[in-house]
């Protein structure tokens, strides 16, 4: 049986396909999220790749906060369960799992089936998620995806506050302007939004094996500062966008499977 | 002829504890108008001043901090806290002292109007923002502030310096109010107002107590419309007759098997923390939608105080959920949690309330291991709707019911 996840988040739209809840068939993304026809564009890429019709997909499962707007979906699954389910999946026996995304950032235990046990998410505010790259790497005149380039070739750590991204920018801008180097300062950006992440990390308590997923975990320069900071290893996978909309694909296919 | 597309709510019962609780809240503000409409001096009064003084005098108060969660309930929040930030005053400020300080320059909010006061009643137990937020009511309308100090409990309780040091606040302002509005203190009158604040406050906590019935026959949510009534008359008759309405109408209730709570009980849990007022449809859609039913707060007991002489008064508002130590705030509510059965604590990080969201990351992280319940907080404040997000609220409250569905399986 197919099952479908598709996970609508503020920025993108990530989808997966799974046969049998243990054969990853496809993964799409676009750069489209909530309220754009991103979405339909990612389930039109599934079946394409898959080479399905939409009457071969058993169950659908939304996630993400474009969940609740995704009509086609048979059941709507916080990401938190999704991205716990993603991540055991993909690497079984974890037990911590970060995932940092446009907008927010969660920290998330999991019991050693790979269930959710308990979670931390960011407050309201947008420093130290995917929101605050963002905004860094265009005063830097960079795009978001060069960030962990740059950092890899910094000389020194340009410390960037984790307080505010709005009071960052300036700060940034400031340190521009005073001739600092800009791979030191996008090492300090890395370093700011590890140090707001690990801070919410030790709230809920790391336990290893701890992995990251979403956007920011593709950014090696976060990734490592994060590691530095836990004084954890971090399982990466390439797949880590996907996690979000694999955990919905196989929550898909459990649940339908307890329930026929 | 047009159609009737939809039915007329049916008139509430006069006999139904929700009409009479509503009545008193009429009841309460019309009296504080006509008093002063009459010429006698009228007050503000913080929610956790010892309100048997001025209930034994037989002057008129009204609450801000009553007042604030009306407006900000009935859609006016942001107006009022922009036009107190307008005068200078912080966005970080409590937006309860916020929309009072903006009321006093507008004097006219349809969503709650009061009449301004004469002289004001301050009590520091439940924040101490609360004295700046009094001290500058007083400077600006020039009215006389009667402040009881009452100091926050590094210890478990109270010591014995402590009372005597309230006692002595508590007797000088009886003899402020006596000055400032001509009234005379009676003794007997004083038992009296003893006798039915007691009265109403085993009521009140009797009828919050229906909650630990399984399924509950409230949604825990009335409870936080009722308790306007606890805050602002549990020394009056009718106070204790509709609180002893309610417990009836509880009794009756589980005893049917019904509940005010319209959806099928899946998870109960635990509210920490004041209502989103702004947000009080968003947030408990969110709840109810998932059958969540909130069986367990603090809030709501803050307001039944029960005694037996003046030292177990003081005692009592000494001892007010805000103004004890970690330790002891953990306990009561742990106690709560197990009372109740609750299976999850939501926890309500208040912007308004840096006291009691301060110290609520170790609490509740405490109270979860000790009563082994999920823990989940959100983002919100009391009556500034702009500190509210509700798609991260959705998520929180998703993922909480998800956590409590695991447990119940097994899984």
């Amino acid at each position: 049986m197919y099952s479908l996840g598709i996970d609508i988040g503020s920025t993108t739209s990530k989808g997966a396909l799974l046969a049998d809840g243990n054969r990853i068939v496809a993964t799409a993304l676009r750069n489209a999220g909530i309220g754009t026809d991103g979405p339909e564009e990612v389930v039109k890429e599934l079946l394409r790749a898959s080479d399905l019709d939409e009457g071969q997909i058993g169950v659908t499962v939304s996630t993400g906060y474009g969940r609740t707007l995704y009509p086609e979906a048979h059941y709507r699954v916080s990401e938190l369960t999704c991205h716990a389910l993603g991540a055991h999946f993909i690497f079984p026996g974890i037990r911590t799992l970060i995932d940092i995304g446009g907008q927010d950032a969660k920290v998330i235990s999991l019991d050693g089936a790979g269930r959710m046990s308990n979670f931390q998410m960011n407050d309201k505010c947008a420093a130290g998620t995917g929101r605050f790259l963002d905004v860094m790497a265009g005063i830097l005149q960079l795009r978001a995806g060069d960030l962990a380039g740059e950092a890899a070739l910094a000389e020194s750590i340009c410390p960037i506050s984790s307080t505010c991204t709005v009071f960052a920018e300036s700060e940034v801008i400031s340190h521009l302007a005073q001739g600092v180097n800009r791979k030191d300062l996008v090492a300090g950006i890395c370093e700011s939004v590890a140090t707001r992440t690990g801070s919410l990390a030790k709230r809920v308590g790391v336990t290893p094996p701890l992995a990251m997923s979403g956007g920011v975990a593709l950014n090696e320069g976060v990734r490592g500062a994060l590691s530095r900071y836990l004084g954890v290893e971090i399982l990466f996978s390439p797949l880590a966008q996907f996690f979000g909309g694999l955990g919905a694909a196989l929550y898909g296919y459990q649940t339908y499977n307890k329930e026929n | 002829m047009a159609e009737e597309v939809r039915k007329k709510p049916a008139p509430p019962d006069p006999d139904s504890a929700r009409f009479k609780l509503g009545a008193i809240i009429e009841k309460h503000y019309r009296e504080v108008h006509e008093a002063k409409a009459r010429g006698e001096k009228i007050g503000w009064c913080a929610s956790n001043f010892p309100q048997e003084i001025f209930q034994t005098l037989g002057v008129k108060v009204c609450y801000p901090e009553n007042q604030a969660a009306a407006i900000a309930a009935r859609g006016a929040g942001q107006k009022l806290c922009e036009i107190a930030e307008s005068e200078g005053y912080s966005n970080d400020i409590c937006a309860y002292a916020r929309i009072s300080l903006a009321y006093t320059r507008v004097k006219d909010v349809p969503e709650q109007n009061m009449p301004l006061p004469d002289f004001l009643l301050c009590c520091n137990n439940i924040c101490n923002c609360m004295i700046k937020w009094y001290e500058n009511l007083a400077e600006d309308l020039d009215i006389p502030l009667i402040l009881i100090d009452i100091p926050f409990n590094t210890g478990y309780e109270p010591g014995p310096d402590q009372i005597a040091y309230v006692k002595a606040q508590f007797m000088d302002a009886i003899s402020q109010l006596e000055r400032i509005t001509g009234t005379t203190w009676s003794e007997d009158r004083f038992r009296e107002v003893m006798d039915i604040s007691n009265r109403s406050s085993r009521a009140w906590l009797e009828a919050t107590g229906y909650t630990r019935y399984k399924p509950s026959p409230l949604s825990g949510f009335d409870l936080l419309n009722h308790m306007a009534v606890a805050v602002c008359a549990r020394g009056t008759v009718e106070a204790a007759e509709a609180f002893e309405t309610l417990v009836k109408e509880y009794k009756e209730a589980v005893e049917k098997g019904t509940s005010t709570f319209r959806a099928e009980e899946k998870h109960r849990f635990m509210f920490e923390g004041i209502a989103c007022w702004p947000h009080l449809r968003t947030t408990f859609s969110a709840l109810k939608n998932r059958g969540m039913n909130m069986v367990a707060t603090i809030y709501a007991d803050a307001f039944g105080q029960v005694y037996q002489d003046l030292d177990g008064l003081i005692r009592g508002y000494c001892s007010v959920p805000n103004a004890v130590n970690l330790e002891k705030a953990r306990d009561t509510r742990i106690g709560i949690v197990r009372k109740t059965g609750a299976e999850g604590l939501l926890v309500h990080t208040n912007r308004s309330c840096k006291l009691w969201s301060g110290f609520m990351q170790e609490m509740s992280k405490q109270i979860g291991e000790s009563c082994d319940i999920p823990v989940v907080s959100f983002d919100g404040d009391q009556a500034d709707p702009r500190n509210f997000s509700a798609a991260q609220y959705e998520t929180r409250v998703q993922g909480l019911a998800e956590l409590m569905e695991a447990r119940k399986k097994g899984e």
